[in-house]
Formats: C-alpha cells, structure tokens, sequence
C-alpha cells in the first residue's frame, strides 16, 4: 500500500491523470481550479510529458481533439465559465467519438459569477451543454481520495465508449485538503484502432470527423451513438448508499452537498427520523435504478444542490414523480449547513414540502 | 518558546502555515501581549486566516487582511493597513506569508523594514505529508525559492508533517529523518512542532518543544 499523503482536491486529480497514464494537458488559468494547471506544469516536463497553457480555453478544448484523436489520453480543465468556452469543443468532440477528460471545478454562475463553489453546471453538463444529440459521462467525487480515483475510472470509460467523460467537481472539492492514497492503474487502456496513428501504407486511413454530407448519413450515426448510450446506461450507473436500509426519507445529493448531507442523515436518525442518502457517483447516466428501487421503500425524496434545483428534474423522473420530492438549497457560492438539510428532512417527514 | 517582535511563517502551499499563524496569534493574545495577524497571502482563493477572524478578534490579536479575502473579487491585493504590522513597535506582529515563492513575493516591500528593525524569526513550514515536500532536497529547494522571492533569509523551521483529521503521533514521527536532513542541509534550528492538541500529548519528549493546535470544524 502506498503512502498516504495531504493534497488538494485539484493537485490529487492532475496527479491521478498522471498515474493513469496522461501526458497530455491543455489548460487556461481559472480561478477556483487554477492548480491543476500550476501542478501539471510543475510535473508534466519532468516525466516528458506536454503541458500547454493555451490561449484560451477555446484553444485549449481543440487542442485535446487533436490529441484525443492521435490516440492519446488528453485531458483539460476548467471552471464554469471556462467550460461554457469548451463547449462547441465538447460538442465535435461528441461527433467525433473521441475520449477525453474535461474537468469542471464549478464555482457561482451564471455568468462571471464568483468563484466560491457551487453546482449549478449540472444541467450543461448532463443534457449536453453544447449544440446536438450528445451526452457526457459525468462523474461526481466527494472527496479527494474519489477525485483521484474518478480520474483513472473517467478515462477507462471514455475510452470503452467512446466518449468524452466530464469530472463534475465543485470549488470545495478543487480546494479542500485530505489524506490520498494515489493508485497504480490496473487494466490497461483500451485499444484505438480507430486513432490517426499513421496508417504506414498498411491499412486504409481512419478518418475522424463530425461532419455528414447526408442527413441519412448522420442521422445514423446518431441513432448508432444513442446505442452505445442505452448500454452505458444499463451498464454504468454507480451511486452510493447511506443507511438506506430501513430509510422512509432518501436524501440524494452529489459532491460537496453529500458530504453535508450525510451529517444531516445522522443528526436526523439520532432525532428518530429514517433517514438515509443516495449519492449518485454518475450523474450522467444517473443512477436511476438505485432510485426506482428506493421509492418502493420511502415516503419523500430531498434533493440537496448548491444550484436552484436541477439534479431534482432527474430525481423525479427516475422515480416517475411517485413520491413527493423537495428542494434544498443554497447558490451563489453558498453551502447548505447540516441543520437546514436537517430542517428539510424533516418538513419532508412531516409530509410538508 | 520565546517570540521575536515578527514572526513569519511561510512554506510550501497546504504546509499548514494558515493554521499555525492563527493558533500563534492567539498564544501570542493569551500571554497578554498586544498582537496583530496580517495575512499576506495574495494566492488561495479559499480557507484563509481571515476565516477565523471572529475568533481571532474576540481574543483580541487585530487582523490586517484584504478586503477582497474570502470574497468573489479575485485579486491578489493587500491593505495599506499591513504596514502597521512594521510600524508599529509595541504589537507582537504574525504574518502569514502565501504558498511558494509567487505568494512570498508580497512580502517583499515590507521587508526593508523587517530587515532594519532586526527583532523577527522566519519560520519554513515542513510538512512531509505534501507531494512536493516528500524529502529535505525538495523542501530546501522550495526554502531557497522563497527566500529569493521576498529577500528575507529563514532563521528556523517549524515541523507541522500532518494528515488532517487522520493524523496519528506515528505521522509526526515518520518524519523526522527527512526533517533532521532538512535542518541539518539548511543549518536552521527547529523552532518547534506544531501538532493538533488531541495528537500533541501523545508525542514523545525527544522531539522537542510542541505546539498544541485547535483546527477550524468544517460541516462536512
């Protein structure tokens, strides 16, 4: 086992990507994930690998296709704003069936916000973001030890599918310092037949592009996207249970909020209330079955979010709106403390909304 | 432990220097002495000493901060105010000082002063527990950066090798080769170890002088 050691939520994911075998890193300054970048440039030239700051983070998103599609292992970061930039990037990324791993250490939106946490990217990050028929895998740690560990796990995804795979990360995450224990990977990345490798007059030249010259043309290829997606839907939903066991109010809360949250469950079992969490681990595809089969045992749902309510559409379809589901939440860079989550547990149990 | 008039703490980023310069105020406060806290660190947007300024002023330590900390305007600025902590002569005076030398360039134009007065202890922040500070050649070589960086030469170190909440006396111990190398490479006294006050009573003596810690809760 290795040594524990103490770092920063966004020092622990840069290395992860290092360990997981990516020498690729295109980034641009933000504020509240700026020392991925700091860390990768610190790290990257030591072990030959390329950090580039780009010139924006528009530059930067393009950057990764052309390295995602050379078959390697790229990845880029950035906070909200930053990643609305990355977006039309994202979007031919997903035409053109490339992995790579975008982070997203949230801050307040919208706009130029502020730049304490927040999560209030979840609906751009889980319904697309970009212009078209696509969906991310998106990946929601909790910890630093889990923003590590999702690095590794986002890039064996995105590579098995086929997809570009989004760290949801939030500021409190990017920031907060724990104990990690940084893995070796196990598996070995998957096969890119399909990379422009240079075809060595041996094979036909793969072409990887996002433009269909006609509409029969693309609408198949969307159809044949949508496929892989119903089996990563079926396949990779994770999610994490909390004293479920006998639970009649399930909280379901991602990040930060869970951790809180999870505080909350307790302080409301001690009140002698059965309380109990969901944490989706996957936010795209969210962990609808976990869900389903919790409505067959509990009388309400709280979803807690630092947004105005957005993962909550989810709970409610998940469940198909079987049970009541209310809202707890701060924004603006504001987190719920454990006695509001408490307070709404409890109006929840009450019946109230 | 006998304090110098200033007392500096900087090191490497998530060294620990936030939380020992706060908890070194309030020692300073509790022996009745006037004291004052600047934080000069113009890099981490989040978890800074102006997070316990509640705290910090209802012991009565003054504390010198950006009006921007802790808020959504991002600029590395520092108050007029900070130059009380040179001036005036009758306040014990803390500063913590931000991570690497990009945070240690602040401190550069208070430093004439410092220098010319003569009455301050430099103290680099050792925490093994960080990536960066693994071995005594990593941390001498952050020491150096700083010290470049601000033109204020260390006199001592202070251990702080901590996990967090999963700290035990046994990851204070682990580090005492690196940091005996460290002392040793650098010619700098140990000043003392810091340590949380549930861990402190725990250490053995032979470690010298300790320094008992509250940490800030969080509400997760």
């Amino acid at each position: 086992m290795a040594d524990k050691i103490l770092m920063k939520g966004n020092e622990a994911l840069a290395e992860a990507a290092i360990m997981a075998g990516c020498r690729h890193y295109f980034g641009y300054p933000i504020t509240p994930q700026t020392e991925v970048a700091a860390y990768m440039a610190k790290r990257m030239p030591k072990i030959g690998g390329c950090f580039l700051q780009a010139e924006s983070e528009i530059a930067a998103i393009n950057m990764c296709i052309g390295a995602a599609a050379a078959g390697k292992r790229a990845m880029t970061s950035s906070s909200s704003p930053g990643i609305s930039l990355k977006s039309e990037g994202i979007s031919y990324m997903a035409g053109c069936d490339l992995p790579a791993l975008i982070v997203n250490v949230q801050r307040g939106g919208p706009g130029l916000g502020g730049i304490q946490p927040s999560q209030s990217d979840y609906f751009q990050a889980t319904r697309g973001g970009g212009h078209g028929d696509y969906h991310l895998l998106v990946l929601a740690p909790s910890s630093v030890q889990e923003m590590a560990d999702l690095v590794s796990k986002g890039f064996d995804l995105a590579e098995k599918y086929r997809m570009p795979c989004m760290l949801l990360a939030d500021g409190t995450m990017g920031q907060m310092m724990e104990p990690v224990e940084l893995r070796e990977r196990e598996e070995a990345p998957a096969d890119k037949p399909w990379a422009l490798t240079g075809t060595e007059n041996k094979r036909k030249p793969n072409i990887i592009n996002s433009l269909a010259l006609e509409p029969q043309e693309l609408e198949k290829w969307n159809e044949e996207r949508f496929k892989r997606y119903d089996i990563v839907r079926e396949n990779e939903q994770m999610s994490q249970s909390y004293r479920m066991e006998d639970a009649e109010i399930c909280v379901v809360a991602f990040g930060i909020a869970a951790r809180v949250s999870q505080n909350a469950v307790d302080m409301a079992r001690a009140k002698g209330i059965k309380a109990g969490m969901i944490r989706p681990i996957t936010l795209w595809p969210f962990p609808e079955k976990a869900l389903k089969a919790a409505a067959g045992q509990c009388k309400a749902f709280v979803s807690v979010e630092l947004n105005m309510g957005q993962m909550i559409e989810d709970v409610k379809l998940s469940i198909e709106c079987s049970r009541p589901v209310s809202l707890c939440c701060r924004t603006g860079g504001m987190i719920p403390s454990p006695d509001e989550v408490l307070a709404a547990v409890e109006r929840a149990a009450e019946g109230g909304k | 432990m006998e304090a110098k008039r200033v007392t500096l703490f900087a090191g490497h980023y998530g060294s620990g220097k936030t939380n020992i310069a706060v908890n070194y105020a309030l020692w300073l406060a509790r022996q009745g002495k006037r004291t004052a806290l600047g934080d000069l660190d113009i890099v981490n947007p989040y978890y800074r000493a102006k997070d316990s300024q509640r705290e910090l002023e209802a012991a009565g330590v003054r504390v010198v901060a950006s009006a921007y900390a802790n808020t959504n305007v991002d600029v590395p600025a520092l108050p007029q105010e900070m130059y009380a902590l040179t001036e005036n002569l009758d306040t014990y005076a803390v500063m913590d000082i931000g991570g690497d030398d990009r945070g240690a360039l602040a401190l550069g134009r208070y430093m004439p002063a410092i220098a010319a007065e003569n009455d301050y202890d430099m103290l680099f922040v050792f925490n093994r527990s960080r990536p960066l500070t693994r071995d005594a050649q990593s941390a001498l070589g952050i020491m150096r950066e700083i010290e470049d960086a601000c033109g204020l030469p260390f006199t001592g170190i202070v251990h702080n090798t901590n996990l967090g909440r999963e700290t035990t006396p046994g990851t204070v111990l682990s580090a005492l080769p690196a940091l005996e190398e460290l002392t040793r490479l650098s010619g700098l006294p140990l000043r003392f170890t810091a340590a949380r006050s549930d861990i402190a009573p725990l250490l053995p003596s032979y470690i010298g002088e300790v320094f008992p810690m509250e940490l800030q809760k969080t509400i997760w």
